[in-house]
């Protein structure tokens, strides 16, 4: 597995805990149920926290207050929220991604698992994801390609880039 | 067991084709390298597996024929349409369209 | 109508250099097909029963002549000769090489056109009233609001990856031409008691394998909220529409699932979120957008054309079309002009590159050089002087375009079925074809009246079976082409699902159904009473006496 960050391969510096392993010294992610479960003994270490949400978790039952609700207040004290792509075509991440940046302020890194291509990069950039697991980047040439294959976009989104509808706005306002 | 060729449609393309004795693909099914049993079948859609891995061609699968008058055609009437291409007469039959 | 500026043209061609490069991808085996597929489907691009099948999207289905021209030149130099326009107001070439569809769309950009989004669980090509614009029942042009759509809608990268396909469709007259209830968004144009106006908000209509009319979930929505509207709806679907069976994952299955109330709420609870954020349309972009909607520069006429009205009085031809297939049009001396592309015995929809380009030429000389296409397959002149009708309806003749048959019996919408596509049960095309042939006399269409048949050549529905008033469904049994047939549909403002009369019958006795059906009709009908009032009026029993004979009702009775 390798973590892209800002076009570059570097060394993840967080710990996968699983349920039922200990929790290293270091910087770790849990899934939800271990958070919600051990959310005092987490904090209590003075180490960094994140949070691993799956699909279904972190949308809950339409109607619910979902996780990411639920977790909005202790947001500030979570280094990473993960969020999967079960497959590529599942976007419900997109969603997720864009709710943690743009309702809840979210300002750690939002990271990307699971069937993570470059064909959907430039889409997760623009919901708000900062890092991304790959199993294999191949050359990482076509990712940096790929974060700048679309210039300019119709919506406004996560990464607070100009709209075009907002650089046209700018573009009549200098003419 | 009934008679079995391969058909896919080739990559670059998209055109229906058949695999032939020799391995290559061909756009007549009477071309086509028939399977006369289910090990035969297994062969053929082995190299056509190959075949898709050496990006010549895309979701090939067994279809059934039926030898009828020396002459071999599909069973089903979808891959008779398959074969032989659209039953209307299209609009690029019409001389007006060739101009 | 709309001009490109800058944004959309760059916009456009990074698109196509992105789609060169998948498709390179490919050809280079970097990506297989289960990756390349959901792709290439993201660009219009199918694998289909012979070929791939490029769909090329025609926002709202509106064309210049230009723009028509190129399609004429893109069938001929990449494809067979022809296209076939389809019942989302697109146009579907069937015969593409997948190593020079790139080329294809590079060509397609000088004109302002792609294949975005033409297939894919996205939002697909937004659609619209053909007589948008023109319509003398207009409470203003949805178009404006279809082109915003359009934008918001173009790699929106949260929406790109939804539980399935999403269709938008828009109206603003009171007469729904563009089938709002039936599509997964619909879009009204309505006023307020006020005045203003702004949308009726329908959602979860649809067709397939479970057809469902759209629920009203707001009766009205200013404009400046649409676009946040519509993406507290889209976000809705996105995280709770269902993705485990890809047959209950469009979103008229959540809104059943949930109840129209439940899922109002939750799409009010997120919009109250974002409603007066970025999204939040200003008038100044809305009255930019519209300026692109003016009226082209109209002649005065205080009449109706003289010489017009004699032409009518004189020439019986000339008046059974001038009947058929004009509409009346908001401005005095003028006509929308329907050509049809449902000759007799052709294929429904089709066109030739040398028609598309006859098509063109007239448009330039009689009609401002706009083209419109409608859901039902035709093509419309949306501004005819009357004083040209008669010089248009001759060249029309001349290039197979003026069979006098709108809205008629043999005005037939009709997918591809089995002939070209790899999901289909069962034909379409040659169906109506028959059906053609045999309703062939002009007299007696004419006497029938308006009736919308509609053919779909398998359950996914794309011919709309569903909301013809007579409908057709092909169904494959043991091998045998079957039709199942469905009456009392309709996808206006009085939307209704046709219901099943009986056992699906062969290919070889459907035309003969739907001729007993007719007579039927034709038996019962008041003076002036169309097909579906008649239907209304009745119920199914004595149609389905006629096609399946006395007992056959009262065994099922």
């Amino acid at each position: 597995m390798t973590l892209l960050k800002g076009g570059e391969i570097v060394a993840d510096e967080w710990a996968a805990v699983g349920d039922d392993d200990p929790v290293p010294a270091g910087p770790a992610i849990v899934s939800l149920q271990r958070w919600q479960g051990e959310r005092e003994e987490l904090l209590r270490r003075n180490h960094p926290v994140g949070v691993r949400l799956a699909s279904d978790e972190a949308s809950g039952a339409p109607g619910a207050p979902g996780v990411i609700e639920e977790i909005s207040a202790d947001l500030d004290r979570l280094g990473v929220v993960v969020l999967e792509f079960a497959s590529f075509t599942d976007g419900r991440a997109y969603s997720q991604a864009r709710l943690l940046r743009e309702r809840y302020g979210f300002e750690g890194e939002v990271r990307a698992v699971g069937n993570v291509l470059r064909d959907q990069y430039q889409f997760m950039l623009r919901c708000g994801f900062d890092a991304f697991e790959v199993v294999d980047p191949g050359k990482l040439d076509g990712w940096r390609e790929a974060a700048s294959e679309i210039g300019a976009w119709y919506q406004p989104a996560a990464d607070r880039r100009q709209s075009i509808p907002a650089l046209r706005h700018a573009a009549r306002g200098r003419a | 067991m009934s008679l079995q060729v391969v058909t896919a449609n080739r990559l670059r393309d998209g055109i229906v084709v058949y695999l032939a004795a020799d391995g290559g693909w061909r756009q007549r099914v009477a071309d086509a390298a028939l399977a006369l049993d289910q090990g035969e079948a297994e062969r053929l859609m082995a190299l056509a597996s190959a075949a898709v891995e050496a990006r010549l061609v895309v979701d090939p699968y067994l279809i059934e024929v039926v030898e009828d008058g020396g002459l071999v055609r599909p069973s089903r009437y979808r891959e008779v349409i398959r074969a032989t291409g659209p039953s209307v007469e299209t609009q690029a039959d019409l001389p007006s369209a060739a101009e | 109508m709309y001009r490109y500026d800058e944004f959309d043209r760059d916009f456009v061609a990074e698109r196509v250099e992105q789609f060169r490069g998948q498709v390179g991808r490919r050809l280079s085996g970097e990506l297989s097909e289960e990756e390349f597929r959901p792709l290439r489907l993201l660009n219009g691009l199918y694998l289909q029963l012979h070929a791939y099948m490029l769909r090329v999207v025609i926002p709202y289905g509106m064309l210049s002549s230009r723009q028509l021209r190129m399609l004429a030149q893109v069938a001929r130099r990449y494809d067979r000769g022809y296209g076939h326009f389809t019942t989302r107001q697109n146009i579907q070439f069937n015969w593409p090489k997948l190593e020079e569809v790139p080329d294809l769309l590079a060509d397609l950009a000088t004109v302002e056109m792609h294949a975005i989004q033409g297939s894919g669980n996205s939002i697909r090509n937004v659609t619209a009233d053909q007589f948008a614009g023109v319509a003398a029942d207009e409470v203003e042009d949805p178009r404006v609001y279809a082109e915003i759509v359009r934008q918001w809608s173009t790699l929106h990268p949260e929406f790109t990856f939804l539980p399935r396909k999403f269709k938008i469709a828009l109206t603003g007259a009171g007469h729904d031409r563009a089938a709002v209830r039936v599509h997964d968004i619909g879009l009204a144009m309505v006023e307020d008691a006020a005045g203003e106006a702004g949308f009726e908000v329908i959602v979860g209509g649809g067709l397939g394998r479970t057809p469902m009319i759209g629920k009203t979930i707001r009766e009205f929505l200013a404009k400046r909220d649409l676009l946040s509207y519509l993406e507290a709806i889209l976000r809705i679907y996105n995280q709770f529409g269902r993705r485990d069976n890809k047959y209950k994952a469009r979103i008229k299955i959540l809104v059943h699932e949930l109840g129209a109330e439940k899922f109002t709420e939750l799409v009010e609870a997120e919009w109250r979120e974002i409603k007066d954020g970025t999204l939040e349309l200003p008038a100044e972009e809305i009255e930019r957008i519209e300026a692109y909607f003016a009226d082209p520069p109209y002649e005065t006429f205080e009449a109706d054309d003289a010489g017009y009205l004699a032409m009518l009085a004189i020439d019986g031809a000339f008046r059974r079309w001038a009947t058929s297939n004009l509409f009346p049009h908001k401005r005095p001396g003028y006509a929308i002009v329907n050509l049809s592309l449902k000759p007799l015995d052709g294929v429904p929809g089709d066109a030739t590159a040398a028609q598309m380009e006859a098509a063109a030429d007239l448009a330039d000389r009689y009609g401002f050089g706009e083209i419109r296409i409608t859901h039902e397959q035709n093509l419309v002149l949306p501004y005819v002087a009357q004083r040209d009708l008669h010089d248009l309806w001759r060249a029309l003749d001349e290039i197979g375009f003026a069979t006098p048959n709108i809205g008629q019996v043999t005005d037939i919408i009709s997918c591809p079925g089995l002939d070209f596509c790899s999901l289909a049960s069962a034909r379409s095309i040659p169906v109506a074809q028959r059906i053609g042939r045999r309703f062939r006399d002009l007299d007696r269409q004419f006497d029938i009246g308006e009736l919308h048949i509609n053919i779909s050549g398998c359950i996914n529905a794309c011919g709309h079976h569903h909301v013809g008033h007579i409908g057709l469904l092909g169904v494959d049994r043991k091998g045998e082409e079957y039709y199942q047939i469905t009456l009392g549909g309709s996808a206006d403002e009085n939307a209704s699902l046709g219901e099943i009369v009986g056992p699906a019958v062969s290919y070889d006795a459907v035309v003969d159904a739907i001729e007993a059906v007719i007579a039927a009709y034709l038996e019962h009908r008041e003076p002036d009473e169309p097909f579906i009032e008649t239907y209304r009026r009745l119920g199914a029993e004595p149609f389905k006496e006629s096609v399946y004979g006395k007992e056959s009702v009262h065994d099922a009775a």
